[in-house]
């Protein structure tokens, strides 16, 4: 019994496994036909760095919708026809705004988005150099502060 | 200066729940578009129901026009039609298709079986003409004015209450500014 359960886990693993391969293969169309590994190396980055509007938690890289092939296999062509990075972007933006990018510019709009891990770095350092200044400064009388509520 | 260690997290959590609140009625599937206040991007395809026939961006200049991009496996297409229909009764405004990622016969069977609210429609199998639209779902359906800037896009199923304040006040604007 144990030993047709194992072999029926292994066979639904196996299968699993080929069905993700397959879906992987799918996501990769189309073919990276790149004359130079830099080339590809562009193709991969910019892909995983483009967001599938329709789909939006998915970079353009990882995601089967059709809009998301069509513009990989724009992005092949431009990187093939010559175009740098910055013509992609500006490309996608044109046409689907700073949305598109998992990188969004710095710009006003964006401030606050890219200031905000300094902000809450910097208050939690105040935080912790206010806290752990005060505590150092009561330790001979640790007890008390610690009773002080009760 | 006690009161204010226990009222700062309250404080925090109440702007927190101000945002979450706002987020329960924000749609992440609009992403807004950079394409308004900009010329209509062109483009030249063929003709749903007149193969061979091309119809073009510029087909839509001189007036007020709305552009809808459907396609026969949307549901909110499908939802949204007989709105479309009665605006196309109404002779508003000239309403232009473009039929996205779709096969010519299921899209020619719609239009029979639904009735066909289209000046004209634009058939784009590839999503080539859809592409320079920055259109990533369907329905959407813009609103140009008479040069061909694109003034309003709407994302998801047209109906009286977004035509009554979102589309309507603006065609009044370029009519009035027109005359």
């Amino acid at each position: 019994m144990k030993l047709v359960l194992a072999l029926l886990l292994a066979a639904v693993l196996a299968f699993s496994a080929h069905a993700l391969q397959a879906e992987s293969v799918l996501a990769m169309n189309p073919e990276e036909t790149f004359e130079t590994p830099e080339q590809l190396r562009r193709y991969e980055a910019m892909i995983n760095d483009l967001r599938c509007v329709v789909c939006q938690n998915q970079s353009v890289a990882e995601s089967n919708v059709d809009l998301a092939r069509d513009l990989r296999r724009i992005t092949r062509d431009m990187i093939l026809a010559g175009a740098t990075d910055a013509e992609i972007k500006k490309f996608m933006t044109d046409r689907y705004g700073d949305f598109v990018l998992y990188n969004p510019p710095l710009k006003p709009i964006t401030y606050l988005l890219w200031g905000a891990p300094v902000i809450l770095l910097l208050v939690g350092a105040i935080t912790m150099v206010t806290v752990v200044g005060r505590r150092s400064g009561e330790v001979t009388d640790d007890d008390e502060g610690m009773g002080d509520n009760a | 200066m006690k009161s204010l260690k226990y009222l700062l997290p309250a404080i925090a959590f109440l702007v927190l729940v101000v945002f979450f609140y706002r987020g329960l009625f924000l749609d992440p599937r609009i992403v807004p578009s950079p394409l308004i206040g900009k010329p209509a991007p062109a483009f030249e395809l063929e003709d749903l129901r007149e193969p061979g026939k091309t119809v073009a961006m510029s087909d839509m200049l001189g007036q007020p026009a709305v552009l809808n991009v459907w396609a026969t496996w949307c549901a909110g297409c499908r939802q949204e039609h007989p709105f479309l229909m009665q605006l196309a009764r109404s002779g508003e405004v000239p309403l232009y298709g473009m039929n996205y990622r779709d096969e010519r016969p299921l899209a020619l069977d719609w239009l029979r079986r639904l009735g066909d609210p289209y000046v004209t429609v634009a058939y784009d199998p590839e999503g080539n003409g859809s592409l320079d639209w920055g259109v990533y779902g369907s329905p959407e359906t813009f609103l140009m004015d008479p040069q061909g800037i694109i003034v309003y896009k709407h994302l998801g199923p047209l109906g009286p209450k977004v035509w009554e304040t979102e589309f309507r006040p603006r065609i009044a604007a370029m009519q009035g500014a027109g005359q």
